[in-house]
């Protein structure tokens, strides 16, 4: 027992402690589940669940459309069909959300399955306007349907995650780590036990060459868009559990643009960009609807932010924080803290480049 | 005895009133599509950007001649000029500030633009609020067609789209400025080459664009519902004209838009709720050919986006 103990407070000092980034996230993991000790607001329970739900909305966007390069402008698509789904079975078959929100990213994997047809042939631009089109489509057909589908006001009366909003808090925050968790591990570039990270990077850089390596990409795509929407599916579930409305909002082209905004903000190409990008700019959005002119304005901060992120910091934030407190050690390639002058590890000078870096 | 051998569709359009009226609404859907989407296909053509902002100048044209109208009450003809000159003058602004620096990204110039379109919607939202508006017409009266009634201002519509698609003509096979600008949109290297000012002339482009979206928000307002949202609609459906003629086919364009205008007419009268269809119905199109044909029906294969 006490080697294991010993080997597990090793890698933590090791791993987690002398690396800023994954301290800093550690903690913020750590002060989530503790907010409900400190307040129990229901408006900051509410934001907070909302944020997490649009996490894993938003990772799931930057998993299929960073990460693998397919670039979906639709994806609300997956969110508004699991959303759909759940409410109706829960409103006319009185299913539990237990049973609705699995159900509900089966059909939305199903729909990642059809949009990923008319994916493998196209890319680029193309992708780009065929995946916008699709929620596009069903908006219509929504609307076409007032009766069943519940027309422009959406359908009414679906059933509450839990009883207690602080166990729905918790309920959320677990489910969002687990996913963003598997997600991260699914595209670590260096795993040795999960191929996919590096085929799917492939893919992204140069998907001809990734298929004369004798990669077969066709497969890999639609893994890609299978596993990104169940998790957006997952996440439509649950949203539509809690807000308990399930309207063609759910499908409109400003939720797949928020997943876009918060991603591209926090960097995309990370998963754990979309989470930086998302804790921070979604509270902030939801805090400037209290006051009447800066709900007004929001939506012009945010396109303006957008544009000023794409114009300036193209890598997005959490790239641009690391690369101020990070430094790869150019002997082992080892991550250290970049007040440090040795590396941690093999003690070689970290700031080598400094002069190139300031032009001489 | 044999019936008469006439022009089947001569007999189909007398006998049904129906079929005229989705002729000629298609026909008036269709000019101002085929207008807009000449001026997307134009900017995409030249300097591949795919401009999702550009039923935004539409909107701002619609919303220009609107309010000179109710507050001022003045001529029409003087005030579309001017909506067409402050377009051309946001469209360089525009440009200049946040897509030059970026051109060179395909994806990352698309998602600029949403954004450019979502800042014009929310600026007007904040001045003139969220509440549906209506012009009146240019030139009163209507024609009687058999069972159709056509307004004078429909064929008012008809007749400028046709117009502004001839200047679209003349300028591009019968100027300087049109040689070079189809000598870009062939080969960009080969015409800085020559000699061609090529970001001059992809700056006047989209001035032009942008003239050519004023114009058609500014002739087609009368028939128009005017509110905040009200770019959204006709961009879905020239993005689904243009890639169902092929991106960067000006001809392509045109005849899309022509196409899908007469099919959301023919929803819009045939199908019960089909106002809410339209776009669906241009997009499946869309999709449709996309599938069949993944260049689009006169488009140019480009090598890079195939698969």
């Amino acid at each position: 027992m006490k080697p294991f103990i010993r080997q597990i407070s090793w890698w933590f000092r090791n791993e987690i402690l002398a690396i800023p980034w994954r301290f800093i996230s550690f903690a913020f993991i750590i002060l989530l589940f503790f907010i409900p000790l400190f307040t129990q607001q229901p408006y900051i329970l509410r934001v907070l669940i909302i944020t997490n739900i649009f996490v894993l909305f938003a990772a799931s966007w930057d998993f299929l459309s960073g990460y693998t390069g397919q670039f979906n402008l639709g994806h609300a698509l997956f969110l508004g069909v699991a959303a759909y789904t759940a409410a109706l079975l829960n409103t006319h078959l009185g299913l539990q959300p237990w049973a609705t929100i699995p159900m509900g990213a089966l059909v939305a994997l199903i729909i990642g399955l059809i949009v990923a047809l008319p994916a493998l042939r196209l890319r680029g631009l193309y992708l780009a306007l065929v995946t916008l089109s699709f929620p596009i489509i069903l908006i219509g057909i929504v609307n076409a349907f007032p009766d069943f589908l519940g027309g422009e006001v959406g359908i009414y009366g679906v059933e509450p995650l839990t009883s207690s909003r602080v166990l729905a808090y918790y309920m959320v925050l677990l489910i969002m780590l687990i996913s963003v968790f598997i997600m991260w591990k699914l595209t670590d570039i260096k795993s040795k036990l999960v191929r996919i990270g590096i085929i799917l990077h492939a893919i992204r850089e140069d998907e001809i060459t990734a298929r004369a390596s004798g990669i077969d990409t066709t497969r890999y795509k639609i893994l890609a868009f299978a596993i990104s929407g169940f998790l957006a599916g997952i996440a439509g579930g649950l949203y539509v559990h809690f807000v308990q409305v399930a309207g063609p909002s759910t499908l409109a082209i400003s939720l797949s643009f928020n997943a876009l905004l918060f991603t591209i903000f926090g960097g995309i190409m990370t998963i754990y960009g979309a989470v930086v990008g998302t804790y921070i700019l979604y509270p902030v959005i939801d805090f400037l609807r209290l006051n009447p002119f800066m709900d007004q304005i929001r939506i012009i901060l945010m396109a303006l932010m957008l544009i000023f992120v794409m114009l300036f910091m193209p890598g997005g934030l959490t790239r641009w924080i690391r690369d101020r407190i990070e430094v790869d050690c150019p002997r082992c390639k080892i991550i250290n803290i970049s007040s440090r002058r040795l590396c941690r590890v093999c003690s070689a000078p970290l700031h080598l480049d400094i002069k190139r870096k300031s032009g001489v | 005895m044999a019936p008469p051998r006439l022009n089947i569709s001569i007999i189909i359009l007398r006998r049904y009133p129906l079929l005229q009226n989705i002729v000629a609404n298609g026909l008036i859907f269709g000019g101002t599509y085929a207008v807009l989407a000449a001026g997307f296909a134009l900017v995409f053509g030249v300097a591949r950007i795919l401009n999702m902002a550009h039923t935004a100048f539409y909107m701002v044209a619609a919303y220009i001649i609107y309010a000179f109208i109710s507050m001022l009450g003045m001529g029409s003809m003087l005030v579309s000029v001017l909506a067409i000159i402050i377009a051309v003058i946001l469209a360089t602004v525009c440009y200049i500030l946040f897509i030059d620096r970026v051109k060179q990204h395909d994806l990352t110039v698309m998602v600029i633009t949403i954004a450019i379109g979502m800042l014009f919607q929310e600026i007007i939202l904040l001045i003139f609020k969220g509440d549906y508006h209506g012009v009146e017409p240019f030139i009163k009266g209507y024609l009687d067609f058999g069972k159709v009634r056509i307004t004078y201002q429909h064929i008012f519509i008809i007749l400028s789209s046709l117009i502004a698609l001839g200047l679209i003509w003349v300028l591009l096979a019968k100027t300087t400025m049109g040689i070079a600008i189809r000598a870009i949109s062939q080969d960009r290297v080969a015409a800085n080459l020559m000699g061609i000012n090529v970001s001059r002339v992809i700056l006047i482009t989209v001035g032009v664009s942008a003239a050519f979206a004023a114009f058609a928000g500014a002739v087609v307002a009368p028939n128009l519902t005017i509110y905040p949202q009200m770019w959204m609609p006709p961009l879905i459906t020239i993005l689904a004209a243009v890639v169902l003629g092929g991106l960067g086919s000006l001809k392509g364009a045109i005849i899309g838009a022509f196409l899908l205008g007469l099919v959301e007419s023919a929803v819009v009268f045939l199908v019960p709720l089909g106002g809410y269809l339209r776009e669906a119905v241009a997009l499946v199109t869309m999709l449709i050919v996309l599938l069949v044909r993944s260049e689009g029906l006169f488009g140019i294969a480009f090598e890079e986006e195939k698969l």
